[in-house]
């Protein structure tokens, strides 16, 4: 079975909601939409206090090219333009929305009919995606039309396709896989027409037996797309790690996948492509999975954008008494949240809640150099190493050390026997040294 | 044998005096003329080699003195007038009068002002829990606690009082180097001018926030509401980004906006108490 050749590590899966169908959750009674829910610049506001909008209707539009189109989630009053406490840990600028009713735009096909020809060209089809707002939903919420415009003087000759999920806990992407394959395999072939490849392969972790031969059966009837079944390890998620276990080809340093001719969507975003492409449906629900040992009703659930966490909990069983911490994402690379009013965005995968005896870390002790992080490192960096610049500052070998490098994957920290915060340096090196790196272009 | 020791103690001469004229060659070609006065002025330096003038190191600082037509914009903050008057005599120039300067902790949220809303259980670095959220505390732009200011001082100037989990500063021992200001992700730690018997009045807050999420997030945060800008005669207050500042080079000291301030978020630190005030008494007659 294919996998990615160094480091990795492999955490508890503890995929409890493999089995639980994806639900609609019911109507939140408020939602607050912040303007920055991909990489880049943030979407300037175009809706004023107490405008009505319908649900599906633009109220952010992208400014710049690395930017995204935001689009209301549900029919409503517009409340107020406030600051809302995201999963940043800050506040930033979000149009608040009372909801009334479900009022949906004209344009959008709700008919539950599959749409199979694909009638824009793929001009078209990249223009749709900035329109309807569709980022990767993968995590990282990279706007996907920047990553469809293939670069002058750059080719792709294959697409991939990621459904790896290789975070513990997270079920969206499976779920999404076994329930709207076809809806998937489908936006795949119009990604595959955008980028003007005929070849893509689909990539999911062995874990997920069923949605392996799901799409394999699927598959048949599409040209071009082949599904390979990965051997399960993290970070095969990150595209860099992806591209390797698929394909041998390796993503020098500091390059993208388009270096390499490849491009990498995620099947949450080839299925946000179907909708965006056929039904003309923006960006405005996604599949979170809400889940944690405690949990009474863990699940996944179609959660329209600018949902308060709150509500998922509610929707899950409520809040358990012995919660040490609320995660948004995997617990790998997710972030805690430091309220439960903190809105559902278009990266937010999934939402665990660790009982208060596994949310704690373990007390960092001294180094040991059992060399068990640069095993685990999939990237060949020393996390040891750069953990020790980055906190006595020596920034300029950090970088030296291809700091930038890391994807904060989080396999050091995770696999240190003495509990040493590797990737909270780390990360804060990486910050330092971006930062030191534009200082230097700017003069 | 003895012809064995008379040819290795000849050889060895030769080689050695090979290597003497080789290396006084060398020597010559290689030659460094220093100035004799970088190191005088070395030596009046306070050798703490803290940055603080923005050189590698007092030997670094030293050199640029030397080199330097004026004194103009250099200065050892560590050593302050004196210390450079002397360098200044040794150098035959004139060192321009620079005033001292202490720093200050723009925050005030004690755990009494500013009730803890989380629980922050990762690394206790100030940069990282910077980088992570608004700390736990609602307030995103106050003292974070966890030292990073401290750790940087190298004149023991600083501690972390442990009731406000606030750092203090020393006055005696500042010596205005600026190594705390640099260290501080928030930028919440200012130089200010030092003034007589180390008196300071000054906003003790940072939080850019409106005055009602200020005040929601800390109760001793300012609210920018513009009492003190109007009380002030000597246009010492400026209100900027929902912050009041008190320009200590304008302030005289007379304390009317500490009276005013709603919030008290202006402190005012040694001072003798003040008097009580009068309270007008309105004589009861009694019929």
């Amino acid at each position: 079975m294919k996998t990615f050749p160094t480091g990795g590590v492999h955490p508890p899966e503890n995929k409890l909601t493999a089995g639980s169908e994806i639900r609609h959750l019911p109507l939140p009674s408020n939602v607050a939409i912040p303007v920055s829910q991909h990489i880049g610049t943030p979407a300037s506001i175009i809706v004023n206090k107490d405008d009505r909008v319908k649900t599906g209707q633009v109220i952010a539009v992208s400014k710049g090219f690395v930017s995204s189109n935001i689009h209301s989630s549900v029919s409503g009053k517009v409340n107020k333009i406030d600051a809302v406490l995201d999963t940043t840990g800050y506040k930033q600028t979000a149009v608040f929305i009372n909801v009334e009713g479900d009022e949906w735009s004209e344009t959008i096909d709700r008919n539950d009919e599959i749409v199979t020809e694909i009638k824009l060209s793929p001009e078209e089809i990249v223009k749709k995606c900035l329109e309807s707002g569709i980022v990767g939903l993968g995590g990282a919420t990279f706007p996907s039309h920047v990553k469809l415009t293939i670069p002058s003087g750059k080719r792709c000759d294959l697409l991939i396709i990621n459904g790896v999920e290789c975070e513990p806990y997270l079920t969206s992407d499976h779920r999404l896989m076994l329930e709207r394959g076809e809806e998937i395999l489908i936006g795949v072939t119009i990604l595959m027409k955008a980028l003007r490849v005929d070849k893509a392969m689909i990539g999911i972790e062995s874990n997920k037996p069923d949605a392996i031969d799901h799409l394999t059966k699927l598959v048949k009837a599409f040209q071009g797309i082949t599904v390979y079944a990965l051997k399960v390890k993290y970070p095969q998620g990150a595209e860099k790690q992806l591209i390797k276990a698929l394909t041998k080809r390796e993503v020098p340093s500091g390059r993208l996948p388009i270096d390499v001719n490849t491009v990498v969507h995620n099947v949450g975003t080839a299925f946000a492509v179907y909708e965006a492409v056929q039904k003309n449906k923006p960006l405005f629900e996604r599949v979170v999975t809400i889940t944690g040992k405690s949990v009474l009703n863990p699940g996944n659930y179609f959660v329209r954008i600018g949902t308060p966490v709150k509500d998922l909990i509610e929707a899950a069983g409520g809040l358990p008494d012995d919660t040490g911490k609320i995660v948004s994402g995997g617990p790998m690379m997710g972030k805690a949240l430091s309220s439960t009013e903190v809105p559902v965005v278009k990266g937010t995968s999934g939402i665990i809640l660790f009982p208060s005896n596994e949310s704690k870390r373990i007390n960092s002790m001294p180094c040991i150099r059992c060399a068990k992080c640069v095993q685990a490192c999939a990237l060949n960096l020393e996390p040891y190493l750069l953990m020790t610049l980055s906190e006595i500052g020596l920034f300029e070998r950090a970088e030296k050390e291809r700091i930038t490098d890391c994807m904060e994957c989080g396999s050091c920290s995770f696999i240190c026997p003495a509990g040493r915060p590797l990737l909270d340096y780390i990360r804060l090196g990486k910050a330092t040294v971006i930062k030191m790196a534009r200082e230097r272009v700017l003069k | 044998m003895s012809i064995t020791v008379l040819i290795t103690i000849i050889s060895l001469s030769l080689l050695a005096l090979l290597a003497a004229v080789i290396l006084y060659f060398i020597a010559q070609k290689f030659k460094v003329i220093e100035d004799p006065r970088i190191d005088e002025v070395q030596a009046v330096l306070p050798g703490a080699n803290c940055g603080a003038c923005g050189f590698a190191g007092c030997r670094n600082f030293a050199e640029a003195l030397v080199k330097a037509e004026t004194f103009e914009g250099l200065n050892c903050p560590v050593g302050g007038a004196a210390v450079m008057e002397e360098a200044a005599k040794i150098l035959g120039k004139e060192a321009p009068a620079v005033e001292p300067l202490v720093a200050v902790l723009l925050c005030n949220g004690t755990p009494e002002f500013r009730p803890h809303t989380t629980r922050y259980d990762g690394v206790p670095d100030c940069r990282i829990a910077h980088s992570l959220y608004t700390g736990e505390t609602d307030c995103s732009y106050g003292c974070l606690g966890y030292g990073d200011c401290v750790r940087a001082c190298i004149f023991d100037a600083m501690y972390m009082n442990n009731e406000t989990v606030l750092p203090v500063i020393i006055d005696d021992k500042c010596v205005a180097c600026g190594a705390c200001v640099k260290a501080c992700p928030r930028n919440i730690i200012e130089l200010r001018k030092k003034a007589k018997k180390d008196r300071k009045i000054y906003v003790a807050c940072s939080n850019c926030d409106k005055g009602g999420p200020a005040r929601r997030a800390c109760k001793a945060a300012c609210i920018a509401c513009s009492k003190c800008f109007n009380v002030c005669k000597f246009d010492a207050i400026t209100i900027e980004n929902n912050l009041a500042y008190i320009d200590a080079t304008k302030c005289t000291f007379c304390r009317k906006c500490v009276e005013e301030c709603p919030t008290g978020s202006i402190l005012e630190l040694n001072f003798p108490p003040r008097k009580p005030k009068v309270e007008e008494q309105t004589e009861v007659k009694t019929v």
